[in-house]
């Protein structure tokens, strides 16, 4: 068989160069290279405060704030679509900034505050962003909309702070709140429904609601 | 992901001495480039220095008008900071065209530096890669190198760095300065901090064991008309098939350096004294080794070139 590409070898192209959404994972076999003596598993304390409370958990140095939320927490709003920072479902807020949970050690958190899609708001009491993605139907699956909506509500509070972005015109002037801008600032997120159009007319909404 | 220790350290100093005292220890800064290659046991640490509470976070003007970068400064700030918009619109042009707003949240200045390649097949466990495993071979070359490096390269290696916002800083003559266990301190240019991969891929910057990154310094504004140009398969989050800084400098002369084509951010000063454009391809891309899938990085590179020197600003 002589085809020019492997799946193997486009998943493996996909994961490292496009940064798309791609099972990376597949790729992943132990490296049999140099026998490093490595540590038994080591354990360590932090306290992170999340959504308003304080949690002090004991965790392998290994784990990701991602696994901390959704597997010691059990917070599992927060969703795994990669684990490599390629797709944005794991977006949370850290001290206010969006991040990829997943790219992240939890025990590198001590002390932060941490809002996840459960402590932006409640079923009875929605989070402007989350009535506005029920309200343009910015979804399908769901399965990246926690992800979506903290990042579209740290995208906005960065516009708000006058951040620029790679369609800001005038990186010195002031940045309007343009289509342009949202979806460049929302492209770390992928959606493999390709809900993106509503999911931009949700967030158009409450940044002019904002503006 | 395999087992290491953790410690946070609290000075510079520190942080590289405590590299000394651990010889498989990584410093981790944002992480998203070192636990990306944990997970997929490409780096196995055995402990890890957490860089991220040694002061290093600020930008300051320098007494001769330049400004000095903290090696933990996020990307996202540097990109917004006031003097960087108005003074190094490049830097910031390079910064924002990088990866996506989560990830230059966390992203640092030093970690980006430092940031690995993304050939395929150096994440690629199964597949030989001299960089990853010494000897091994390379399986890039005669494979699918369609992304992969014209300039710079061996028969062991051909692999890009990948950064922007480095390809910005060399175009900008920025210095790195760094400490070593012993308290040593020195600055190097960032020309002299990645390597080429000659027979040894795997050595990848000149940084000695443990030295740590604590600034990088750039110098007086150049002013001028300052661009950065990001040629991609898609708008947005994805690497550089070719891309290019461009200053055109108060008189007129023009500076460029060029990502996506080289294991270092590639830039031939000869060529900047060239004034016809494809004089100036024809020096930038001077012993280029290009195969029929990175043939179109050249076509790209002279076009890019033609349309700085035209006044335009091609992306
Ligand atoms: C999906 C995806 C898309 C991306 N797209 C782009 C893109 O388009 N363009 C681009 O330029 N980048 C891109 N990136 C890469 C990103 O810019 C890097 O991951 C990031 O800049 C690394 O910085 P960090 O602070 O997280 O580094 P870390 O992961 O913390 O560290 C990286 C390396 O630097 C070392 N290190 C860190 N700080 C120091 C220090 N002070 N001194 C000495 N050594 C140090 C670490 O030991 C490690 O080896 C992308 C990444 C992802 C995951
Ligand atoms: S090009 Fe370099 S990094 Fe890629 S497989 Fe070959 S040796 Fe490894
Ligand atoms: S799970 Fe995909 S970016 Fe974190
Ligand atoms: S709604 Fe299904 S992935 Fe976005």
């Amino acid at each position: 068989m002589q085809s020019p590409w492997s799946r193997r070898e486009f998943m493996a192209t996909s994961a490292g160069l496009t940064g798309g959404l791609v099972a990376s994972q597949l790729v992943s076999a132990p490296s049999p290279a140099e026998a490093v003596a490595q540590p038994t598993p080591a354990h360590y304390p932090v306290t992170l405060n999340l959504n308003g409370q304080t949690q002090t958990l004991e965790l392998d140095a290994r784990t990701s704030l991602l696994d901390a939320l959704r597997e010691h927490v059990h917070l599992t709003g927060t969703k795994k679509g990669c684990d490599h920072g390629q797709c944005g479902a794991c977006t949370v807020l850290v001290n206010g900034r969006r991040i990829n949970s997943c790219l992240t050690l939890a025990v590198m958190h001590q002390g932060d505050q941490i809002t996840t899609i459960e402590g932006l708001g409640t079923p009875d009491n929605l989070h402007p962003m989350q009535k506005a993605f029920i309200r343009h139907d910015g979804f399908q699956c769901g399965y990246c909309t926690p992800g979506q909506i903290c990042s579209a509500v740290g995208a906005l509070s960065e516009l708000e702070k006058g951040i620029p972005s790679h369609v800001t015109a005038d990186l010195t002037g002031p940045i309007p709140v343009s289509q342009a801008e949202l979806r460049e600032r929302l492209s770390g997120n992928i959606c493999r429904c390709g809900a993106y159009s509503n999911i931009i007319e949700a967030v158009t909404e409450v940044a002019g609601e904002n503006g | 992901m395999k087992a290491f220790t953790y410690e946070r350290a609290h000075s510079a100093q520190q942080a590289a001495r405590a590299a000394q005292q651990h010889p498989q220890a990584k410093f981790i800064a944002g992480g998203t480039n070192l636990l990306d290659l944990m997970k997929h046991q490409i780096e196995t640490p055995t402990h890890l220095i957490d860089v991220n509470h040694i002061g290093l976070d600020q930008i300051e003007k320098t007494p001769d008008g330049g400004l000095r970068i903290g090696a933990l400064v996020r990307n996202t700030d540097l990109a917004s900071h006031p003097e960087v918009r108005k003074n190094y619109p490049v830097l910031s042009r390079a910064l924002l065209a990088g990866a996506s707003a989560q990830l230059r949240n966390k992203a640092t200045t030093a970690g980006n530096l430092l940031q690995r390649t993304r050939c395929p097949y150096f994440y690629d466990t199964t597949k030989p890669c001299n960089k990853r495993k010494p000897g091994s071979g390379c399986a890039a070359i005669g494979g699918y190198e369609r992304n992969l490096a014209i300039l710079g390269t061996s028969e062991a290696c051909i692999a890009t760095h990948p950064s922007d916002m480095a390809v910005a800083m060399r175009v900008l003559d920025a210095t790195v300065q760094t400490v070593a266990p012993d308290g040593a301190r020195r600055s190097l240019a960032l020309a002299q901090l990645h390597r080429l991969p000659g027979q040894t891929p795997q050595l990848e910057t000149n940084l000695k064991a443990g030295e740590l990154i604590t600034s990088v310094t750039l110098p007086k504004p150049l002013g001028g008309r300052q661009t950065y140009s990001k040629v991609r398969d898609r708008a947005s989050y994805a690497f550089a098939a070719v891309s290019m800084a461009a200053i055109q400098m108060p008189d007129g002369r023009f500076r460029f350096a060029f990502g996506g084509l080289a294991p270092k951010p590639w830039r031939v000063e000869a060529a900047e004294s060239q004034s016809q454009p494809p004089a100036v391809a024809e020096v930038v891309l001077a012993g280029a080794r290009s195969s029929s899938q990175t043939d179109y990085k050249k076509t790209l590179t002279a076009r890019l070139i033609a349309s700085a020197l035209k006044g335009g600003n091609p992306l």
